[in-house]
């Protein structure tokens, strides 16, 4: 078990280094967003999520909406890890013609659930796919991952409240709690409170854990599974992670790579690796 | 020639029954509404078939992402509320939500337009045909009677892509038709060689009145009903454009926008035309009687009639005047 998470941490910042290269060659791309996530997404692709590579539309299959978008990168890097395609395409993001939009887009890329960008609504449209499960009576599971900014954005407290009162246990939300969004810290900008008691006032059951911790990612993503109602999992991440000049500053919440920078944040993660 | 075949009933009350019946023959079919189900009627579906209907609280922007979720994972969602909340409040969701991923999502627009006129501006709707015309992948039905709110239902539930159908609270009439009802395809009621009247969405009950108020007059009326908005029948419009020399658009929605300038768009790069745009010029509406309303903003049949003799007379002192210069 042990070996296994540190498989899953060694292939997180895989992803890492691959955005670091996209977002090098685009000369744009949301790095801090990206890295926080890592963790969070290689636990959920190689443990959880239940897909077809070579079937992308496999009607069966559980669903991911990536609902802070500007993540596109390492949801494009995770995917073409998993072989929905080619690795080559990765350097084409964000660049004229390619399937690798600037925000993830479910008519272009295969295995992207649902075009997402702009920000507030994946909680909202999670809760239509997992009603629709229940509807045709399928079992399979949907997966929504925000950022904790975003919900600075009233609808997902609209749809906090419709999953509740729907009661929908095939539903997980992971937020990614990396403490930093466009313009400054959250608190600065627009302070959450306690997001688990918020969520519990709500009628949800809310659990923390560090979102870097393989291990601890899955347990609280298994215990999301085994309760019978709407669960959210609050992972306590740092933006821009691996990459020391990155860590907590906002700054690098979109910010294009200098070829210096570039290099070094490339040392600095091929040393965790 | 005006030929009603029912006794009108109000347009929310056909549109709610036929969700019904419609939902007989469309198990995929779901429906949404933001706590304003009595109000547009979906509450007969939501009686009928409570598992499949979501009522989603006073929460309109959150209700467009769920149908989102919905249409995305296979089902057909109609979601229904008020015509301004959908276009104003709720726009972001399905701009970029609906419209970007062309999901089959019906967008039912109720109260739009003038129709819930006690209520006042704040919930009239006068923007909504622009704002929704202007989004790709959208396609944009005014049914102007009771028939065509049912066949709107009908051929949105079979379109590929998300459609938005303006409905109003008033009563309309079930009118006969000899053109079968194609989503883009206009329906001409009416032929006349000296003025094209064009109507969309309730207003078509009126052109037919002003038409007939015309011929009194001598003048000679086409209506050509564009129920479809978006995309516009082009060949048609083009058409009696050509044969009549003279077009006046007749919208319940904004001028600045809506058919007349979708109307004007096309003529002015295909088929340079003089016309005139009758709706509502630039302005919110206010509380009064629907007729109060209908006659204040300019869009009764009398103000039609008005705005058409005006214009052909216009016409004629033009071309006098040309003539007379001629024989200078």
């Amino acid at each position: 078990m042990k070996k296994r998470n540190k498989n899953l941490a060694f292939s997180a910042n895989k992803l890492r280094l691959d955005v670091l290269e996209m977002a090098y060659k685009a000369g744009s791309g949301h790095l801090g967003g990206s890295f926080s996530c890592a963790e969070i997404l290689t636990c959920l692709y190689r443990s959880f999520l239940q897909v077809k590579p070579e079937q992308p539309d496999w009607p069966e299959r559980d669903r991911f909406i990536l609902s802070k978008g500007h993540a596109a990168p390492i949801l494009y890097a995770m995917l073409s890890t998993l072989g929905f395609f080619s690795k080559d395409d990765l350097m084409t993001l964000r660049k004229f013609g390619s399937h690798l939009q600037g925000h993830p887009d479910m008519r272009k890329t295969p295995g992207i659930d649902l075009s997402s960008g702009s920000l507030g609504m994946g909680l909202s449209t999670g809760i239509g796919m997992a009603w629709t499960a229940r509807q045709i009576k399928q079992n399979w599971r949907v997966f929504v991952l925000a950022g904790d900014g975003e919900l600075d954005e009233g609808q997902n407290w609209e749809a906090a409240m419709l999953a509740a009162k729907l009661n929908l246990p095939n539903l997980i939300l992971i937020v990614d709690c990396n403490g930093v969004q466009l313009d400054g810290t959250t608190d600065d900008i627009m302070p959450l409170g306690n997001l688990e008691e918020k969520f519990q006032a709500f009628g949800w059951r809310s659990e923390i854990v560090d979102g870097h911790d393989c291990a601890a990612l899955s347990s609280g993503i298994e215990v999301g599974l085994e309760h019978n109602g709407p669960f959210v999992l609050l992972a306590r991440t740092v933006k821009g992670k691996g990459v020391a000049f990155m860590e907590g500053n906002h700054e690098w919440h979109g910010k294009a790579l200098s070829e210096e920078e570039y290099l070094i944040a490339k040392r600095m993660l091929e040393q965790i690796c | 020639m005006l030929t009603e075949i029912e006794k009108p009933k109000p347009m929310r009350q056909i549109f709610g029954e036929h969700l019904v019946k419609l939902s007989k023959t469309n198990p995929e079919m779901v429906v949404l509404d933001a706590d304003v189900s009595c109000s547009t009627q979906t509450c007969l579906f939501g009686k009928a078939f409570p598992d499949r209907f979501i009522n989603c609280g006073i929460a309109e922007a959150n209700m467009v992402s769920v149908a989102a979720g919905i249409a995305a994972a296979g089902l057909r969602p109609v979601i229904s509320s008020f015509a301004y909340l959908l276009a104003t409040r709720a726009l972001d969701q399905i701009r970029s939500q609906i419209a970007y991923n062309s999901l089959p999502v019906i967008i039912a627009g109720g109260y739009a337009g003038l129709s819930d006129f006690a209520d006042g501006g704040s919930h009239q709707s006068i923007e909504d045909l622009a704002i929704f015309s202007s989004m790709p992948n959208m396609t944009v039905i005014c049914p102007g009677d009771a028939n065509e709110v049912e066949l709107a239902l009908e051929m949105a539930m079979r379109h590929e892509g998300p459609v938005y159908i303006r409905l109003s609270r008033a009563e309309t009439p079930r009118l006969a038709s000899e053109q079968p009802f194609e989503i883009g395809k206009a329906i001409t009621y009416k032929h006349g060689e000296d003025i094209a009247l064009l109507s969309t969405g309730q207003m078509l009950p009126r052109v037919l009145e002003a038409a007939e108020l015309l011929s009194k007059a001598e003048i000679k009326a086409e209506v050509l009903h564009l129920h479809t908005v978006k995309p516009i029948d082009e060949q048609a419009v083009l058409g009696v454009a050509r044969k009549c020399k003279a077009v006046v658009t007749c919208e319940e929605n904004s001028v600045k926008g809506g058919l007349g300038s979708i109307v004007a768009s096309l003529l002015s790069q295909k088929q340079p035309t003089d016309m005139r745009m009758i709706g509502i010029s630039d302005a919110f509406g206010q509380s009064g009687s629907y007729d109060d309303l209908l006659e204040h903003y300019g869009l009764s049949p009398s103000h039609i009639t008005m705005v058409v003799k005006k214009m052909l007379s216009q016409e004629l002192r033009r071309q006098t005047g040309l003539q007379a210069r001629n024989v200078m």
